[in-house]
């Protein structure tokens, strides 16, 4: 435990030091919002705005998380590091979980910087029934995403490419979590997927939350699809690793 | 030592192939064998070098030894414990660390650069701080431990490495090539460090393609060509190969490869290399003791222009370059 929390300590510093990454982690969140409130501004519906200011303030999480948690593997090959955690006799899976959850404390500030932009910039007075639990909700998204970037960035482990994979899931994955446009508007074949994306569970809790519905039915599910996520992280996690040791991937760049 | 005592490391017929695929339209799949069947043993407390050129396989091997590779085929034990089937208990017990700059947090100072892999190796937080202190003490990194790896030099990102690979106090360290790219000052330095380690009881595997290092440091050596031990002994026992026998140098000023086939050719000669010495290069001929070739390599070398001529004793330097290039 003690270990967990100077790791996760450590690496929230590695990410705050980095000047240029740090500056995106900024801004990009504000950007994302300002572009999808813009949007909906054009309608002059206060609850549209309202949709709209939660699900950017979701957006700011899933883009830190889905294009840094690949990244993050190849980072540390790139820095020659992956060999050496690996080669420590802590497992793998121990030694990425606190890099995910230092970048879902940077994804979390990106929820708070966004709510107070929409305030600031749009007037948008977040109407919240229920703070606790709307709050509850923004940690689980924060915590259910990181889990979900944990998932990929084992994968990254093993196949050098799968930053790729990160990058492209960028976009889509705005739309099948529902951030910014209602799930409904989805075709049906796509849903399922968006049913399997812990975060769109996370926001269903946080409007309902905010409008003074009950959000615990969406949480449970998102607490669950983010457990799935971690038990097939860390399974998959020995799985990799034994078949990176095999082919020799944990020292190419 | 008695024969009985388990060794440190054992190596049994290791064997590692690589798959590499190249270009990107037409993939043509290559295997390199990078390790053909390698075996060793060190003895616990012993300092033990593998020797070889780039690209022999010391890297490939170590890994092997350490559980980030998984050999094709063969066997490895550390300390009795296999390194296929026990991992953790091999892991917790050695050391690793390789040359070059890489494999540090560089946007970490270098005492958090520490207390991450303590964590890492499960270092008790109540040792930590004494440990690290040191540690750095050991290294000589006392007081610049606060800035940023990013600011350090070549030789004082080495140090902080080696005090990594010595957090959890492991039984056995190895050592990859610690010595490169460091300055000579850095290299006598770390020597120092290394021999150090042996004098507390360590058991080390060190690679190297420097000559005098392994020759100052090591007990015993390996020497590594291709993937297979072409010697195995002593330094001393390394130099006697050759040293029954002189080592002719000729300076020439730009030799053909159909003179040198012509001095390799010469009855008593053993081994011919040429080495590049600014604009000259110079033939050296290892020959068998007694043997008189001076004559008949000189005349090989008609319409070459020809500097200084001289013989020498043959170097434990001579007796690598011919394993190596045989
Ligand atoms: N991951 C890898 N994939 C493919 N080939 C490799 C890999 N690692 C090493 N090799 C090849 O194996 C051979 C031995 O390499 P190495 O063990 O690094 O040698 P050394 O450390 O003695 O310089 C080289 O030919 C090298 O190109
Ligand atoms: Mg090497």
């Amino acid at each position: 435990m003690r270990q967990q929390v100077v790791c996760f300590w450590l690496q929230l510093k590695i990410l705050l030091f980095s000047p240029f990454e740090g500056f995106l982690a900024v801004v990009f969140p504000l950007m994302f919002a300002t572009a999808a409130l813009l949007v909906y501004q054009v309608n002059g519906d206060p609850a549209a705005m309202l949709y709209a200011g939660i699900g950017a303030a979701a957006m700011g999480i899933w883009t830190s998380q889905t294009v840094s948690a690949t990244t993050l593997v190849q980072r540390e090959r790139r820095a020659g590091t992956l060999e050496l955690v690996v080669a420590a006799p802590t497992p793998f899976s121990l030694v990425l979980l606190p890099i995910t959850f230092a970048m879902a404390a940077i994804g979390l500030y990106s929820v708070v910087a966004t709510i107070l932009w929409d305030w600031w910039l749009f007037d948008i007075a977040l109407q919240v029934e229920n703070w606790p639990l709307f709050v509850l909700s923004i940690l689980m998204a924060a915590v259910t995403i990181a889990l979900f970037g944990f998932l990929l960035s084992v994968s990254a482990v093993r196949y050098r490419t799968s930053w790729a994979l990160g990058a492209a899931l960028e976009y889509p994955g705005w739309l099948l979590c529902g951030f910014v446009v209602p799930l409904d508007l989805l075709p049906a074949v796509l849903r399922p997927v968006s049913w399997l994306l812990a975060p769109t569970w996370a926001v269903e809790g946080m409007r309902a939350a905010a409008a003074g519905e009950s959000p615990w039915g969406d949480l449970a599910i998102c607490a669950a699809v983010g457990l799935a996520y971690a038990a097939l992280a860390a399974w998959l996690g020995v799985r990799l690793i034994t078949s990176a040791r095999r082919d020799a991937t944990l020292a190419l760049t | 030592m008695p024969l009985t005592e388990t060794p440190a490391v054992e190596a049994r017929d290791l064997r590692r192939t690589f798959r590499t695929r190249q270009g990107a339209l037409r993939p043509t799949r290559r295997t390199v064998e990078a390790v053909r069947g390698v075996s060793f043993e060190i003895a616990p407390g012993e300092l033990f070098g593998l020797l070889g050129p780039n690209g022999a396989g010391k890297t490939t091997t170590i890994k092997m030894l350490i559980t980030l590779l998984i050999p094709t085929s063969g066997s490895a034990s550390v300390l009795g414990r296999d390194v296929v089937g026990d991992v953790r208990e091999v892991r917790r017990r050695i050391g690793y660390v390789f040359g070059g700059d890489r494999g540090l947090y560089e946007r970490l100072s270098g005492l958090d650069n520490l207390r991450y892999f303590s964590e890492l190796y499960g270092v008790p937080p109540r040792e930590q701080k004494e440990r690290i202190g040191s540690l750095l003490e050991l290294v000589g990194l006392t007081g610049r431990e606060g800035e940023r790896v990013e600011g350090y030099s070549r030789g004082m990102r080495q140090r902080l490495h080696i005090a990594r690979g010595l957090l959890h106090d492991p039984d056995v360290f190895f050592l990859d090539e610690p010595s490169i790219g460091i300055d000579p000052v850095g290299a006598r330095e770390l020597r120092a460090t290394i021999a150090g380690l042996r004098e507390q009881g360590k058991t080390v595997l060190l690679t190297t393609h420097y000559m005098f290092e392994a020759d100052e440091l090591c007990d015993r050596i390996a020497v590594i060509r291709s993937g297979e031990i072409v010697a195995e002994g002593t330094p001393t026992q390394l130099k006697q190969l050759v040293s029954a026998g002189r080592v002719l140098e000729v300076e020439t000023y730009g030799v053909s490869d159909d003179a040198v086939e012509v001095a390799r050719g010469t009855g008593g000669v053993r081994s011919v290399v040429v080495e590049d010495r600014g604009q000259l290069q110079v033939l050296v001929v290892s020959c068998e003791p007694g043997a008189e070739v001076t004559q008949h390599v000189l005349a090989g070398l008609d319409g070459t222009r020809v500097g200084r001529v001289s013989h020498r004793d043959p170097t434990l330097e001579d007796a690598y370059v011919e394993l190596v290039t045989r």
